[in-house]
Order: structure tokens, then sequence, then C-alpha cells
């Protein structure tokens, strides 16, 4: 039946902040999805044929086509149902600015959060202090190119920074809790509490990921700590 | 039309051709500001206060940085002569290529400079690896975006033209005629496009810049 071929399926994993985006981009558009939990250690046939260049999750199956990488994923969400609200603005200039600062998180902060995970001590403090230093641009970035993105309440609808930046920044607690306390709202204070209004719009609330049940799996996944949860 | 389009540019910046390449194919007019990166104008770093770096497009006094947004953003601006596909899916794929291309193709061909003994052994054949794939990507095309340049040839094209220049650098094969043929295919037609062909920069500076690189890595380790 048609019905089959149109509906979106995404398989991922439920701690996968990548996959986490490609969820709220299909929760804000209203598109029913089919989520399929991927096993890392063990990879589906499935995953393996639609993702075959990085065996990677998410990917995002429609009417039978796959589509890998959580931007290139939202940006064809934002297309393929093109109907407000819409994920990226409409003017050219704001979505540079947008596509500009979405490629900055996820090239120099995320991977900021390695060095922190995998060091102690004064080498973790030096760490801390590098993704601090890149917290701040991203919010000096964020006052001068987008006056009022802090002004964030729940009933806005959910643009593309938005969720790109909760769903990492948004498990800052158990990230704290399992590895070291990184993010500290003093430092990049508008940061932070623009991140915690995030936290609590309802569609971002009920698609992160457990507290206890990331900061068991971020002990077990970085240092092979199991406990009984 | 009152139009004020800029790009901030040096001699060889194969990020900055990119924006050159779009622009052209699409038949903007542009001034062109060379940068002398040990030398930064106030300018470059006014517009580009994070990065620092070529390429910035300047389009009515707005500033954009980072040559893939830039691209994005001249076509969605100037929609003439599309550099995408219509369709969303075929968008997507292009997309895929292109950050492929960013993160695979480019991180392995800048290591295989800048590294030595069995990093550089590594690099090279992670380079390897990616043009596999690219190779596929070809498959029943004569360009990524088939029969006209796309945004993914935009966004690989660097690869037409300092592939031959770091072979003879380093003296160490990356793109074989037998092992790649439809790569190969794709460098010498995407070289040769007139639009494409008028702006390489100049073969022996490139060699020599690149040579220079190498050494001054080096000779720091």
């Amino acid at each position: 039946m048609e019905e089959q071929k149109s509906e979106a399926v995404l398989i991922g994993t439920w701690r996968s902040p990548y996959c986490q985006r490609v969820e709220l981009a299909l929760k804000v558009k209203g598109i029913p999805y089919e989520f399929i939990e991927e096993d890392l250690s063990n990879k589906s046939e499935l995953l393996l044929s639609y993702n075959p260049v990085h065996k990677k999750v998410p990917v995002l199956v429609h009417k039978g086509k796959p589509i890998a990488e959580s931007l290139v994923i939202l940006e064809y969400i934002d297309e393929q149902w093109g109907d407000s609200p819409k994920l990226l603005p409409e003017d050219p200039y704001e979505r540079a600015k947008v596509r500009f600062w979405a490629n900055f998180y996820d090239q120099k902060i995320m991977p900021a959060t390695l060095p922190i995970i995998m060091s102690k001590g004064r080498e973790q403090e030096k760490a801390i202090d590098d993704m601090n230093e890149l917290l701040r641009e991203f919010e000096d970035g964020m006052k001068r190119d987008f006056p009022g993105k802090f002004d964030f309440d729940d009933s806005q609808n959910l643009g593309f920074l938005d969720i790109v930046v909760a769903t990492y920044a948004g498990n800052y607690k158990a990230f704290n809790e399992a590895v070291a306390v990184a993010m500290s709202p003093e430092k990049t204070p508008q940061f932070w509490s623009w991140v915690n209004a995030l936290k609590e719009h309802p569609l971002i609330k009920e698609t992160l990921p457990p507290h206890d049940k990331l900061v068991a799996k971020m002990r077990e996944k970085f240092y092979g700590q199991t406990t009984n949860v | 039309m009152g139009e004020e389009v800029k790009v901030f540019r040096t001699w060889s910046s194969p990020f900055a051709l990119r924006v050159v390449w779009a622009l052209d194919l699409k038949g903007i007019k542009y001034e062109t500001i060379y940068e002398d990166l040990s030398n930064k104008s106030p300018l470059l770093l006014q517009y580009n206060p994070i990065h620092k770096k070529v390429p910035v497009l300047l389009h009515n006094s707005k500033p954009i940085a980072e040559s893939l947004v830039i691209l994005e953003y001249i076509e969605d601006t100037w929609k003439h002569r599309p550099l995408l596909p219509q369709d969303p899916h075929q968008r997507a794929n292009a997309r895929f290529w292109i950050k492929f291309g960013e993160d695979k193709v480019f991180p392995a061909v800048r290591d295989s400079l800048l590294k030595q003994g069995k990093e550089q052994e590594e690099a090279h054949e992670a380079a390897l690896e990616s043009f596999k794939l690219l190779e596929e990507e070809l498959k029943g095309k004569k360009l990524f975006g088939g029969e006209e340049i796309g945004m993914v040839d935009i966004a690989l094209g660097w690869l037409a033209n300092l592939v031959s220049v770091l072979e003879e650098v380093l003296v160490l094969k990356f793109i074989d005629e037998h092992k790649f043929p439809l790569l190969s295919a794709w460098m010498r037609l995407f070289a040769d496009i007139p639009v494409i062909k008028q702006s390489w920069p100049p073969r022996d500076k490139l060699v020599t810049k690149y040579i220079a690189i190498r050494e001054a890595r080096l000779a720091t380790n």
C-alpha cells in the first residue's frame, strides 16, 4: 500500500544526540515515524545496506530511500516537508549564519568533549578551559548574529540551531556526573540559561534520554564501568 | 541592480576557488581582494573574526565565511544555473558527498602531505579508501552533478589540480588511472571546463608552495 512507502523510518540509538536531532526535527514537523533501535556492537544488515559508507546512525529512510548525516537529514526534512514550521529561516543570509554556527558547534565544540573524557587532573582542567573558550565564542556569536536568541521560551517552535545545541548540551548534567563538571553555567551564563530553557520545551523534554540511564551508559562507554541500574 | 559582491581569497586557496567557480558559473560579477595570510587585513579580521581565514564572501556588506556555507548562500541567493538538484533526496545525496569530501577525503590527503613515516602511510591508505567510494559514486555519471557541474564537483574540484601537484611533491601516487578510471576521467573533464581552467593557480607556484609547507612541517617535528 502507498502508505507504507511514505512512512519515515529512523534507524538510531536512544543515546545518540545525532539521532535525537532527527527525532526532534520529525516531531517539530509532526511527521509520524518508526524508530528502529540499532545495536552498534552488532550492526544490522539494514544499517549496513542503508549507510554502507559510514555504517553509522542516524539514517532516515523515507520512501524507501536512505539519508545519512544528521545535518544533511535536517535539511532534507525541512525541504521534503516544506510547510511550517520551518527549521531554517527563509532569508539566505540568516540561513548562512545558522549553517555557519551549526558547523562550528559540530566541528569545534563537540569534539572538544573528547579530551575532557580522556584525561585527568591538570590535563583535564586545560581541556575544560578550552571547551569553555569555545562556548564563549559560540555565546558571543549567538548574541551578535541572532539578537534575542537567548530569550527562548518553550512556546516557540524549535529551529535548526536549537535542535543542534539542545541534543548535546542538553545532556550536560549527565556529562557532569559521569565525567567531570565541565559545563558550568558561571562561565557562559547566557548559553546555559538558553540550554535550560530549551530543556523545558515539551518536545525536547520527551526526547532527551533519561538522566540515570545516560550516566550509566556514559560511564560504561567511556570508562568501562558497569553499574546495576 | 547595485549589488556589491566581493571575494576575499588568496592566489592559491582551494577553498576560495570553490567560491570563484560558483560565482563564475552563475555569471555573477564580483570584486576580488587578495589576502596575504601572513599579514591579514583589518577587513578580513572584521569579516571573519572566528576563523580569520579565506574565503569570505561579502554581499551588500554582509559577510559570509566557510566555503561550503558560502556555496549554499550563493545557491540560495542566485537561483539561476542551479548547482544542486531540485529533488530533496538528490539534494541530500549531494550534501552527503560534499560532507564526505570535507570529513574524509580532504583530511586524508592533507595528512599525507603533513605527516611522515607510519602516520603518512595510514593517511595515504585512508585517502585511497576514500577515492574508492568516490569512484563508486561516479558510476554512470561523467560529473558528480550528472551532465553539468554541480555543487559536489565544485566541492571536490580541488582534487582535479592539487592531486597531481601533491603526487609530484610527495613522490606518492594517489589517483592511479587504472585503479580509479572514473575519478581520473572526472578530474580531466573538470579541469578542462573553461570556467574552471581559467582560474587554476600556476602549477609551478603550487609545487613550490606545497614543498615549502611540507618542509616547514617536517622541520618542526
